[in-house]
Order: structure tokens, then C-alpha cells, then sequence
């Protein structure tokens, strides 16, 4: 075990895990739902989010940026229900009609803002840039428990740990109402659960760890942790909670095999390209879902 | 900011001969995107065009390996777009796949096939990256698309393709339509359904492939969705959806290249993009069939006559009248007095209401399947909705065998 390798592989790698179960738990439900869209939805209206938090405070700093993401996902997810019930379309249409605008309104403030100086591109808004989380002081176990040493971890594990709790704790605290209404949301109206109080709860906690998975991570880590371990494990179990675990299991192996195949794979196969280990996570979680799809016990359903 | 010189030059075709051929290109994809795109809004299956569009990245990325391997430049634009359609078919295939054969549902199926596709062509263009073998900037671009340092041969070969899909929508927009607006006819009419569909993502693999270098893969959805839903607004008519659709999208691509052309920093994937947006929020709001001005007006007009006739009826009765919206009506009619007394016009408009009132429910008795429209018909005077023998049929029945109206 190299001396570096704690602060450049673990800690990226535990960053990328963290985004991957956050988003992997709540993705069950939004498979369930049908609703496996909301997350690229909110994954693409974060970019004109930030730009205008970018453009208002005139700095880079990640309050603001949050804060600025999260309002964004809201507005959205408030105009695509607008745009449903107005043009009484389809919510996939409504969805597409939002997310393209929002994202093109975005880009072009971005090429408008001389945000250039301060290398922030859409390019590392897609990728993200999970490599350069690294962890420099840490240079070997006893690192672990040195207070100087940890203070220089990246700020991303801090906040990335915040948001899988919060993912928890809203499991745990709103565990019934939550199932009720996915699986059957007349009973749950009727049998009195606040079903569109969980519905926007739901929607806000994943706009939330969207937020943060994809500055931390970016978008496509997000976009595909929100919906390939979880429709990968709905293929493995027709219950919940194993289905939950085995997202859990999935979302970790992505992040852990991707972005070894990202770093030392490639070393191995002898040949010295750096690859995107965003894109290379994402890649795995589609294989993952693509034996699944293939093998796994439960992939034709109860009913057929 | 924008130079009006240069946005009419750009509008007329002047600017510069790469500049008119790629706007060209830009009107007919816009026209073939909305065409296509409300044909794919019919058979809700508007964000399929997501996961085609982002499954297009790895036969980039792998059409450009292939192609520098073999000694050529990489950026030979007929190759990559080749290989995007491959991959954007094998990316369909995967959809159909998932949503047929196991238990997903369209939408994760989409989104999987979508990120994971994604990821893999990251993947290849980080590849491409650190084998230097340069010229990225052409496939940067596929990621938002741009119109600027196209080359000529390029502007040639998208406007080229533009007009070919545009050909093919128009030939095959018979057994679209039938397919879109009524599948059992259309089936018994001979049309193969599944052979339609079929044709129907080609021709959206087709608008996606040729999106790809001006608008970028990441909005070129935007062309097949925006427009069909602006479109929505103005028609209940399938035929004339599908025309306006292609309007705005045309629209949207010749104003968009020609804003792009004209303002500096402004990329023309997203321009053409934010253009089909405002054409769409313009829809929404101002459009006569269902916009929300048009509607507000109307559910106005609705409670305005409501509050109308109610008055009118409660004066007859001899009732005091409560309502302050019912007062405000009367009273900007002159039909009561500031104290509530009616008014010469308002005794003589109560004394219409009642009759009307009378002669409705007599045609509601006889015509009970009109109940629906005679809400909102009852409500307007009754000359203007029945023909003259209707209403005199009607007088006959109320005033009963001996001819004689009874006294209001």
C-alpha cells in the first residue's frame, strides 16, 4: 500500500461512493414512482442555477452555489407541473420542454459571464472532477488521526456525508408514509398520508443530493447513481428493502470498480491514458444494470 | 450587445456564404425536428429522443478512434455522424429492450441507457484527450453543438441532411398521422404499426444525428419537444399541430443561427434552443385554442354572465340581491340603481332572462344529451343559439295546447 494512497485513492474513491448511495437509495423510489426522470431533470437545471448565483455574488464560494442550485431545481420542478397541467401534456414532454430551456438559458449566461478566468465550464459541470478530490496531507494511516491533516480533507466528503444522513433520516422518519404512497397512492390519500407533501418532500431531498453529488462528483455520476443501481437491483427482488440493499451493493461496486478502471485499470492494461472516472462509474453502473437485465431472478416481474 | 446591422444581414442570408448554408440547414431542421417531434408527443414518447441522443456519444467517440486510426483526420464529419447513428440505434435498441423484456418502466429504462451511454462516450473523448492526437474542438462540439469555424464541406453535408429528413417527413406524414390519431384505424387501413414506429424513431435518430453538430447532443431533444408542446397550445387539430409545430421549430432555427451570427459569445445550439423556449412561454401565454390569457378571459366572460343572469333572475323573483360581484355586474349595466332598485332595462332584461330560462329547460327536457353545451349556451341570449323554428317550436310547447303565453 503506497504512502499516497489513502489521499489519492480512498478519499476520492469515498466520495464517489457516498454520491453513489445517496442518490442509489433515493433512486428506488423515484423508479418505483416512475418518476426516474426528475432526476435528470434537476441534474441539468442545477448548471443555470449555479451560473446565476455565479453571476449575483460574483464568486465561486459553494454557499451560494448551493443555494443557488437547489432554488433552481425548485423552479423547475414547479414550472414542469405548470407546463403539465397548462398544455395538459404528457410529464415526460413537460419535463423535456423545462430541462432543454433551463439548461440552454444556462449555457448561454455562462458563454455571456466572463466566468471563463475562473474555470468553471460546462464540460466540468457534466464530468465533474472526481480525481482531483484528493487528500494531499494524507499520507498514511496516521494521517487518519491527525487534526491538522484532517482539516485539509475535501470539503465535498464533509458535505456528501450531510446528505447521505439526511437521505437516511428521511427514510427512517418517513419510512411508512413514504411506502404506502409509492405503492399505492389512492389507499394512502384515503387512509389519510399527506401523499403530495412525501411526493415534494421526495423531489426536494433529491434535488438536494443532486446538488451536492454534482458539485462534488458532477452531473453524470448524479444522473445515473439517481436510476441505473436502482432499476438494476428492482431486476434482483420483489422486496423493498432487499431492493434497497442490493442498490446500495450496486452503487458502491460502481463507484469502486469505476474509478479503479479509471485509474490503475488502465494502468494495468498497459496503456497510459487518464480516463474520466465520472464517465467510467456511470459506464459500470449501466453494465451492472445490463447483466441484470440479462439474469437476474425477479427481471420479468410477478406477473409475467 | 446585438448589432442590428449584423442580426438583418444574418436574417437575410447575407452574412457570409458558411453562415446562410448553416441557417438553412437550421430552418430545416427546425421544420423536420417540430414534424418528427409531434408525431413522437402523440405517441408519448417525447423523452425517448433523450436516451438517442445522449447513446450518439460513444459512436462519436469510437467513429473518431477508428477513423484516426486509419490515418484520416478524425474529424471527418460523415463518418462520426455514421457512427452516432449506430450507436444511437444500439442505444434505442437497449430502451426497447428493457421496457419489453423486463420489468422497467420506459422511464428508467430511458434514464439508464441515457447516463450509462454517456458515461461510456466521456470515457472515449477523455481517451481521445490524452492520445493527443488534437483537433478536439470538433468533438467538443457535439456536446452543445456550434455553428462558428464550421467548415464549408460541413455547413454542406448538415444542410444536405437537413433537407433529406425534411423529404422523408413530408412523404411519410400520411401513415404518421394515421398511426398517431387513431391506431386501430389506422390498422385496419393496412398500415403496419409496428413498421410506422419504427420509421418514427429512424426519423428522430435522423433529426438527432444532424442536431448533433449545430444544437449539441445534450438539447438537441429540445428541437423534438419544445415546438409540439408550443404547438399544443394553439390547435386541437392533429394536422394543423403538426404544421404550426414545424412552423415554430423552423422559426426557432432560422431566428436563433441568425442571433448566434450577430451576438458575440452566443453559442447557436443554445440560442436556437432559448429561441424555441420564448416561442413556447409566447404559446402558452397568448395563444387563442389554449393559452392562459385566452383562458383566463373566458372563464372571466363565463362568471361575468353567470353573476348576470342570476341577478337578472333574483330581481324578477323580487329578491334582494347579496352578491357583490352579481351588483357589480348589474350596476356597470345600468340594469340597478346605486340603491339595488332595478332600473327600466333591468326589468325589461329580467323579464327576457326568465323566458330564456323557461325556454332552456324545455330544450334540456327534450334534447337531454345537450346537457353539457347547454351549461354554457343557456347562459348567452337565446336568439344567438337557436335557429328561429327551434325557438318558435320551443315558444309553442310552453305556452301548451291553448296558444296562449302564460303572464311573467
Amino acid at each position: 500500500m503506497g504512502d499516497l494512497y489513502i489521499g489519492l485513492v480512498l478519499v476520492p474513491m469515498t466520495i464517489g461512493a457516498l454520491a453513489a448511495v445517496s442518490c442509489a437509495l433515493l433512486g428506488n423510489f423515484l423508479v418505483l414512482r416512475k418518476q426516474s426522470l426528475m432526476g435528470d431533470a434537476v441534474s441539468h437545471v442545477v448548471l443555470p442555477g449555479i451560473v446565476v448565483a455565479f453571476i449575483l455574488t460574483g464568486s465561486i464560494s459553494v454557499g451560494p452555489m448551493l443555494l443557488g442550485a437547489a432554488a433552481a431545481a425548485l423552479i423547475s420542478a414547479l414550472l414542469i407541473e405548470l407546463v403539465r397541467n397548462l398544455g395538459k401534456v404528457e410529464p415526460g414532454a413537460a419535463m423535456g420542454v423545462v430541462f432543454t430551456a433551463l439548461f440552454a438559458l444556462g449555457v448561454v449566461l455562462l458563454e455571456q459571464s466572463n466566468t471563463r478566468e475562473v474555470h468553471f465550464d460546462v464540460e466540468h459541470a457534466l464530468y465533474g472532477n472526481l480525481e482531483s478530490l484528493v487528500w494531499l496531507s494524507g499520507m498514511d494511516a496516521g494521517s487518519l488521526f491527525n487534526r491538522a491533516a484532517l482539516a485539509d480533507l475535501p470539503p465535498q466528503l464533509g458535505r456528501l456525508v450531510l446528505a447521505l444522513a439526511a437521505v437516511l433520516i428521511f427514510l427512517v422518519v418517513f419510512w411508512r408514509p413514504l411506502v404506502v404512497s409509492t405503492f399505492d397512492p389512492v389507499f394512502a390519500q384515503a387512509a389519510g398520508v399527506p401523499v403530495r407533501f412525501i411526493g415534494a418532500a421526495l423531489i426536494s431531498l433529491v434535488a438536494i443530493v443532486a446538488v451536492t453529488a454534482f458539485e462534488a462528483v458532477g452531473a453524470i455520476i448524479t444522473i445515473a447513481m439517481l436510476i441505473c443501481p436502482a432499476a438494476a437491483a428492482r431486476l434482483m427482488t420483489n422486496r423493498l428493502i432487499p431492493q434497497l440493499l442490493w442498490s446500495v451493493l450496486f452503487a458502491l461496486l460502481s463507484a469502486v470498480v469505476g474509478f479503479w478502471a479509471a485509474g490503475s485499470g488502465m494502468a494495468l492494461i498497459g496503456s497510459g491514458f487518464s480516463v474520466s472516472a465520472a464517465g467510467m462509474i456511470a459506464a459500470v453502473s449501466g453494465a451492472i444494470l445490463a447483466v441484470c437485465a440479462f439474469a437476474a431472478p425477479q427481471r420479468r416481474g410477478a406477473v409475467n | 450587445m446585438i448589432d442590428i446591422a449584423a442580426f438583418i444581414n444574418a436574417l437575410t442570408f447575407s452574412a457570409g456564404y458558411n453562415t446562410a448554408i448553416v441557417a438553412v440547414g437550421a430552418i430545416l431542421l427546425g421544420w423536420a425536428g417540430g414534424t418528427v417531434g409531434t408525431y413522437l408527443l402523440l405517441r408519448q414518447r417525447s423523452l425517448v429522443s433523450d436516451a438517442l441522443s445522449h447513446a450518439t456519444l460513444p459512436g462519436v467517440g469510437i467513429a473518431f478512434l477508428l477513423m484516426a486510426w486509419f490515418g484520416g483526420s478524425g474529424r471527418f464529419l460523415p463518418g462520426l455522424l455514421l457512427g452516432a447513428a449506430i450507436s444511437a440505434m444500439i442505444g434505442l435498441a437497449g430502451v426497447e429492450w428493457l421496457t419489453r423484456r423486463t420489468r422497467l418502466n420506459s422511464d428508467a429504462a430511458i434514464g439508464a441507457v441515457l447516463s450509462s451511454f454517456f458515461g461510456l462516450g466521456v470515457v472515449l473523448l477523455t481517451i481521445i484527450q490524452s492520445l493527443g492526437i488534437g483537433r478536439q474542438a470538433g468533438i467538443g462540439s457535439f456536446l452543445l453543438g456550434s455553428t462558428s469555424g464550421m467548415l464549408r464541406n460541413e455547413a454542406y453535408t448538415l444542410a444536405a441532411l437537413a433537407l433529406f429528413v425534411a423529404f422523408l417527413v413530408f412523404v411519410f406524414r400520411r401513415p404518421l398521422t394515421l398511426v398517431c390519431f387513431d391506431e386501430t384505424f389506422a390498422r385496419t387501413s393496412g398500415i403496419d404499426i409496428r413498421r410506422t414506429d419504427l420509421l418514427l424513431m429512424f426519423l428522430v435518430m435522423a433529426v438527432t444525428v444532424t442536431g448533433l453538430r449545430i444544437v449539441g447532443l445534450i438539447l438537441v431533444v429540445a428541437l423534438l419537444i419544445i415546438p409540439p408542446v408550443a404547438a399544443r397550445f394553439w390547435t386541437e387539430k392533429t394536422n394543423t399541430m403538426i404544421v404550426v409545430s414545424g412552423l415554430v421549430g423552423a422559426a426557432s432555427g432560422f431566428i436563433g443561427t441568425a442571433l448566434s451570427a450577430s451576438v458575440p459569445n452566443f453559442p447557436a445550439g443554445p440560442v436556437i434552443v432559448l429561441v424555441a423556449a420564448v416561442l413556447f412561454v409566447l404559446s402558452l401565454l397568448l395563444a387563442p385554442a389554449r393559452g392562459v390569457f385566452y383562458g383566463l378571459y373566458r372563464a372571466r366572460a363565463f362568471s361575468r354572465k353567470v353573476h348576470r343572469r342570476q341577478g337578472l333572475l333574483a330581481i324578477l323573483r323580487g329578491e334582494a340581491i347579496y352578491d357583490k360581484d352579481t351588483i357589480r355586474v348589474l350596476k356597470s349595466e345600468k340594469l340597478i340603481r346605486g340603491d339595488g332598485t332595478p332600473t327600466r332595462a333591468g326589468l325589461d332584461a329580467a323579464e327576457t332572462a326568465a323566458r330564456e330560462e323557461a325556454l332552456w329547460t324545455i330544450y334540456l327536457r327534450n334534447n337531454p344529451d345537450a346537457a353539457y353545451r347547454a351549461a354554457r349556451m343557456r347562459l348567452d341570449p337565446i336568439a344567438d343559439r337557436l335557429t328561429a323554428s327551434e325557438i318558435a317550436e320551443l315558444e309553442r310547447q310552453f305556452a301548451g295546447p291553448s296558444g296562449v303565453l302564460p303572464a311573467q
